[in-house]
């Protein structure tokens, strides 16, 4: 079971809740039980099984294109977020 | 003038509102004008007799009420002969932005983005910042009388902090570096309804830098260079100069622009210089570097600057923290101005790529040196020689201090 934050532009999919909490052993598993509950969410995330240019997703506050990306396993409370990859600077 | 905001990677259209990202794609919002209206409007005349601050490009600007000016802007482009022949250039000029109200040039976006929050409402205002945003935000805020919260790298200059906390913001030092602050920056903006300038109001913020393309171009007689050299760390600055540029060309008030847009970074943190020498697309990296206002490991326009380098026929360069040490002395002792680590990264960048043969030596060349030396004395403490210490005295003067023994530059 993990917590997934999701950002603003992303809420429409959790009827505005900013946390959702999902199963899965890895990010790729948890982001398509999401899908699977609610269609049309990989499909904002994901594009040739790679995380789209303008999201960034962490865990437990660590970039995962810094690591494992997709493949990144999962333990049971584990906090993902995903985020625009358009602020700062 | 303003139409809205527009998605630059699908082309969505969004109302005036505080948001930064496309609903639908995620990729970053832009404000877009009704040109033909700015057209009518603008001149030379008009844009001279304006105030010498941003707020002559006023009409350019994304702001229409109250302005909050603490005098950002219209900085000296100083012609840099010494230097120039020591590089071997022809004509080389500094723009010297380290003399803004905080002294680096995040005056000009914070400028613009405080009196946008405003506008839209906001009583609290905020900020990630690598450092020099940090007194920015906290200074316009107090002059705007806003609440402020500015998150900084806990490990920030020792300077930064200082000036920051002078103005009596919110200050929260993070432990991380700076995208990690940026994250977690970008999460608290989901919770709370505040103005954050680099975030939910990124559009507008990021407009304000277009007028260090325009003031450069007005300053050398209504005219855009052959070649400029802009620090990178998110990569806004880069791709907005050029926007610039290219908005007075569209307007007439210069003729075709032909300027090649350089990137500068710090070595330990170079994922846009890196992309655009591989071609590949930009990859974060972990920033290992004394060079903290560019420490971006994770750039939002990363991909526009690199595409911005490209469609200009630009190249991209890097520092080592040993180079920039070097870059900062090389400028104070040729040309009189002090500058922080990002302007030590450009000066040390401009070297190397005119060693490389990749900036020639006919081409005229600005530099944009962006924030001022008082604020990272730290880094640079070791690598300057001690004062000599003597009694009052003229023959201990004669003596230990004899003018042989001062250094030359
Ligand atoms: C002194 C200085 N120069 C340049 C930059 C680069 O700005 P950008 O994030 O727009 O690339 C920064 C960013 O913080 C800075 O502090
Ligand atoms: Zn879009």
């Amino acid at each position: 079971m993990a917590i997934v934050r999701l950002s603003t532009p992303l809420r429409k999919f959790s009827e505005g809740k900013p946390e959702i909490n999902t199963e899965g052993s890895t990010l790729k598993e948890v982001l398509a039980n999401i899908d699977s509950k609610i269609p049309g969410f990989l499909e904002k995330v994901v594009e040739n099984d790679e995380i789209k240019q303008f999201i960034n997703i962490y865990i437990n506050n660590e970039d995962v294109r810094l690591g494992e990306g997709l493949s990144t396993a999962l333990g049971e409370s584990d906090v993902v977020s995903i985020l625009p990859a358009v602020s700062g600077g | 003038m303003l139409i809205g905001l527009k998605c630059r990677n699908c082309g969505q259209r969004y109302p005036i509102e505080p948001l930064n990202t496309c609903e639908e794609c995620f990729g970053p919002l832009e404000v877009e004008y009704d040109y033909d209206a700015i057209q009518e409007r603008v001149s030379r005349e008009k844009i001279e007799k304006g105030p010498n601050t941003i707020w002559r490009y006023a009409d350019f600007l994304p702001v229409t009420g109250r302005i909050i000016d603490l005098g950002a802007g219209f900085t000296p482009l100083q012609r840099a002969d010494n230097l120039g022949s020591i590089l071997g250039l022809d004509e080389l000029y500094i723009k010297n932005d380290s003399v803004n109200p905080t002294f680096s040039f995040k005056d000009r976006v914070v400028s613009v983005s405080i009196s946008k929050a405003l506008e839209f409402g906001f009583d609290t205002v905020g900020c990630a910042s690598t450092g020099n945003l940090a007194s920015s935000v906290a200074a316009h805020a107090a002059k705007a009388n806003m609440n402020c919260y500015i998150f900084v790298p806990a490990d920030l200059n020792v300077a930064k902090i200082t000036q920051a906390l002078v103005y009596n913001p919110h200050l929260i030092g993070v432990e991380g570096n700076y995208d990690e602050v940026n994250r977690l920056c970008t999460e608290v903006s989901g919770y709370y309804d505040w103005a954050f300038v680099n975030i939910n109001l990124r559009a507008y913020y990021a407009e304000g830098s277009k007028t260090l393309g325009y003031e450069v171009a007005e300053q050398l007689g209504w005219e855009a260079p052959d070649r400029v050299v802009v620090p990178a760390a998110s990569g806004s600055l880069l791709t907005k100069v050029w926007r610039g540029f290219k908005e007075f060309e569209r307007f007439g008030l210069i003729d075709e622009v032909n300027t090649k847009v350089t990137a500068a970074q710090a070595e330990g943190c170079s994922p846009i210089t890196t992309a655009f020498r591989t071609g590949e697309p930009v990859k974060p990296v972990r920033p290992n570097t004394i060079e903290k206002s560019l420490a971006i490991g994770n750039p939002a326009d990363g991909f526009y600057a690199v595409k911005v380098i490209k469609e200009s026929g630009g190249t991209a360069g890097s520092a080592t923290d040993a180079e920039l040490i070097e870059g900062i002395k090389l400028l104070a002792r040729t040309e009189g101005i002090f500058t922080e680590t990002a302007g030590g990264v450009v000066v040390a960048t401009l070297k190397k790529l005119v060693e490389a043969g990749e900036i020639d030596s006919d081409e005229r060349t600005v530099i944009y040196i962006t924030g001022n030396g008082l604020k990272t004395q730290d880094v640079l403490a070791e690598y300057l020689p001690s004062p000599i210490k003597i009694k009052p005295d003229l023959e201990a003067f004669n003596t230990q201090a004899k003018p042989e023994q001062k250094e030359v530059a």
